[in-house]
């Protein structure tokens, strides 16, 4: 297309330029709708809450300039330092969705498998559900009296407790679930990473003697580091935003609360709940600017280990 | 070249011209307006809606709309947003703790002079209540109702294991007592319900032995007064010591409610806004008594609703119409039969009393001499969400009574010099 283009060109310089305008003004055309709702929902927002959050706000919208008070603030406040490691810890269990997810995928690909679609939407359901209808069926499997997972316990003499009220272990119930809603996303991408690989590979160290574990060493796993690199930056960005399972799984009155927020729950309780609208996106922009920089450790490394076929 | 853009972008300002020359036809058709009313007690739609639909029959040309936000915290979080927002209901349910800062922010519609205008008579209600959403000599609100707490229970379990109920002169003792007799591990059945609730549970028992939540003035927090440590140490014993009521994360996985619904717990300290939930519970034996008495007498939250109007409503006229009438005597008689709640209309407390024969609901209005408002100061929000956090670590059992309640009082009285 472009060479077309271009040979064509050098024989009338004059459309040349009209046909470059012409396909400029189509490209854009083309992208303006994203582009305007990217801007829109996402650009202006974020510039928003960076402005924001060197303002202190009113319950009710008026706004006055503090420069960098909710900063000096937020350096102080011992609640954002827990979050921020409830919210690291959270990432970081996140990520054990790469192995569990990579183990079903291979299962799935057996060959001679029957049922695979079934077995892939079961899978996948979880994804699709509702974080709210997902968030109040697990507060039933956790429930200290009458859940289902007390009552698996007790069949083999384990005594239970409450789950998700007992600070101890509220947050690890809620990352299980958020590795179980994850689980089924990341299963058909490492399918489809699994399926990209080439046959042919396979057969040649067959030829050559390699076992089945060997395979899956030398061969499997190296070809799928891009889709485990892939994998893990969403999910590291995922666990980083943690909030819905959290606020829909927690009692209203918990005890579990004080000592169990990750980072953006403690946002919403700043802005939303408390009304300090300006602090609250200074935390916001902190998470942002952590966010970048783990992504950016994360690309960076990515050279030592990832493997492009 | 661009001819084709154009003709689309003519054609899709057609469509939405047309669009909006409809809507504004359907606009001036008639005189219908629309008012929205934001409540947050699931129990109180129904009495709610049927007032609304009364309104609607006097009043032809306005509809009101009731809009529910279960649970007041939820309400709160989203009223706030949508009023920062400028699109908050016309009308709707204004609580003690709030007014203060909604009123100084100007989200409210001072009420004061279409009071005096329309000769609105606000003698009908009980004084504290109008001075309470008076702030700076202006009236924001119209009382609704007024609730006290009382002690639910379930006769069956107190039958079965022999207690005798609960009567105005019980005192703590006679509580724990009974709490301790009436617990039966063996069938999962507890004495009482301890949930770290503070106007339902702990605020009682705080004023009960003397303590305070807030000096009266609103600038000093009371949770360093040995007095009001008392209060709470009542209930972390009830439920660490004497192992009489759930533990809180019990009480978080299942709710208190619930479980005295469902016959698990004999005693429950409630709002009389819960009276008609256990009155319509299928199988329960319930019955209510006044509060017992601590190491100081008696004492009880008395709180009470305001409806006001959102100052950016583009109605003030119809939603004052709907706030006087949802102060009359017609509305506050419905909330009464129904026995919905208390209603602050002069002489319809006896009404409410009679609605639901089973429960000796005289026990909430006899209370009423030995009241404490509701404690609050101008962002009571603040340090009461911080409240309920470290008050739930004590009652687990998991943080220091004392040291909590110490790092609560510094967390309050620094959040108090800042308003």
């Amino acid at each position: 297309m472009e060479r077309a283009a271009v040979e064509g060109a050098a024989a009338r310089p004059a459309t040349r330029t009209r046909l470059r305008d012409r396909e400029w003004f189509w490209g854009y055309l083309m992208i303006a709708p994203l582009t305007l709702g990217l801007g829109v929902f996402y650009l202006w927002p974020v510039l928003q809450s960076v402005y924001y959050s060197f303002t202190e706000w009113t319950l009710f919208g008026d706004s006055s300039w503090v420069g960098l008070d909710n900063y000096a603030t937020l350096l102080r406040d011992p609640e954002v330092g827990k979050a921020l490691w409830n919210t690291f810890l959270v990432a970081a269990f996140g990520l054990l969705v790469i192995p569990v997810s990579i183990a079903v995928a291979a299962l799935l690909n057996t060959r001679g498998l029957r049922l695979v679609s079934f077995y892939r939407t079961l899978y996948f359901l979880p994804v699709v559900t509702m974080p709210a209808a997902v968030a109040l069926i697990w507060r039933w499997l956790y429930n200290g009296e009458y859940g289902l997972i007390n009552y698996l316990l007790s069949l083999v003499g384990v005594t239970g407790r409450s789950w998700i009220s007992d600070p101890s272990t509220a947050l690890y119930a809620v990352m299980v679930v958020f590795v179980w809603t994850y689980l089924g996303y990341f299963t058909v991408i490492f399918m489809a990473g699994l399926q990209g690989i080439p046959g042919h590979l396979y057969e040649a160290a067959a030829i050559d003697g390699a076992g089945r574990f060997r395979q899956f060493f030398r061969i499997t796993l190296p070809l799928l580091t891009p889709t485990v690199f892939f994998s893990g930056v969403l999910m590291v960005m995922y666990g980083l935003q943690m909030f819905d399972l959290l606020y829909l799984m927690f009692g209203k009155n918990s005890p579990a609360w004080a000592d169990n927020k990750t980072i953006v729950l403690l946002f919403y309780n700043k802005a939303f709940e408390e009304g300090a609208k300006g602090y609250g996106a200074a935390i916001a922009v902190v998470l942002m600017a952590i966010t970048l920089a783990i992504t950016a450790v994360q690309f960076r490394l990515q050279r030592r280990w990832v493997h492009y076929a | 070249m661009s001819k084709k853009v154009w003709a689309l972008i003519c054609a899709g300002a057609l469509v939405t011209g047309a669009a909006g020359c409809s809507s504004s036809d359907s606009g001036d058709s008639g005189d219908k307006v629309t008012l929205s009313y934001g409540i947050w007690d699931k129990n109180q739609k129904p009495a709610m809606e049927k007032i609304a639909q009364e309104f609607g029959r006097t009043h032809p040309g306005i509809t009101v709309k009731v809009e529910l936000t279960p649970g007041s915290k939820d309400y709160w979080t989203k009223l706030q947003t949508s009023a920062a927002g400028g699109s908050a209901p016309d009308v709707f349910w204004m609580n003690g703790p709030r007014v203060g800062l909604w009123a100084s922010q100007g989200a409210l519609l001072p009420l004061s002079d279409r009071i005096a205008k329309d000769g609105f008579d606000t003698s009908k209600f009980p004084a504290s209540l109008n001075e309470l959403y008076t702030l700076e000599g202006k009236q924001y609100g119209v009382p609704k109702d007024y609730d006290t707490v009382g002690l639910f229970y379930n006769k069956d379990l107190f039958d079965k294991a022999g207690v005798k109920y609960p009567d105005a002169s019980w005192t703590w003792e006679d509580v724990r007592d009974a709490a301790k007799k009436l617990t039966d591990p063996e069938k999962g059945v507890y004495g009482i319900a301890a949930p770290a609730w503070s106007q339902e549970v702990y605020y009682n028992t705080i004023y009960q032995a003397g303590g305070h939540v807030i000096s009266p003035d609103g600038r000093k927090s009371g949770f360093d007064d040995p007095a009001t440590v008392e209060g709470l140490r009542f209930w972390v014993d009830i439920i660490n010591k004497d192992k009489s009521s759930p533990t809180i994360q019990q009480l978080e996985d299942t709710d208190p409610i619930q479980m005295f619904q469902n016959g698990k717990v004999a005693m429950f300290s409630d709002g009389s806004y819960d009276a008609i939930a256990y009155n319509q519970t299928e199988g329960l034996n319930v019955d209510v008594a006044p509060l017992p008495s601590g190491p100081k007498g008696k004492g009880v939250i008395i709180h009470g609703l305001a409806n006001v109007v959102y100052a950016k409503s583009e109605h003030p006229d119809e939603a004052w119409e709907f706030v006087k009438f949802l102060g009359g005597e017609q509305a506050n008689r419905i909330q009464a039969e129904t026995g919905t709640v208390i209603p602050a209309y002069d002489g319809l407390q006896d009404t409410w009393v009679k609605s639901m024969p089973k429960l000796r609901l005289q026990s909430f209005i006899d209370q009423v001499p030995d009241a404490v408002p509701y404690p609050r100061s101008m962002n009571t929000a603040v340090w009461s969400t911080k409240e309920t956090e470290l008050i739930a670590q004590a009652f687990a059992g998991t943080k220091d009574l004392d040291a909590t309640a110490k790092e609560l009082a510094a967390f309050m009285n620094d959040a108090l010099a800042k308003e």
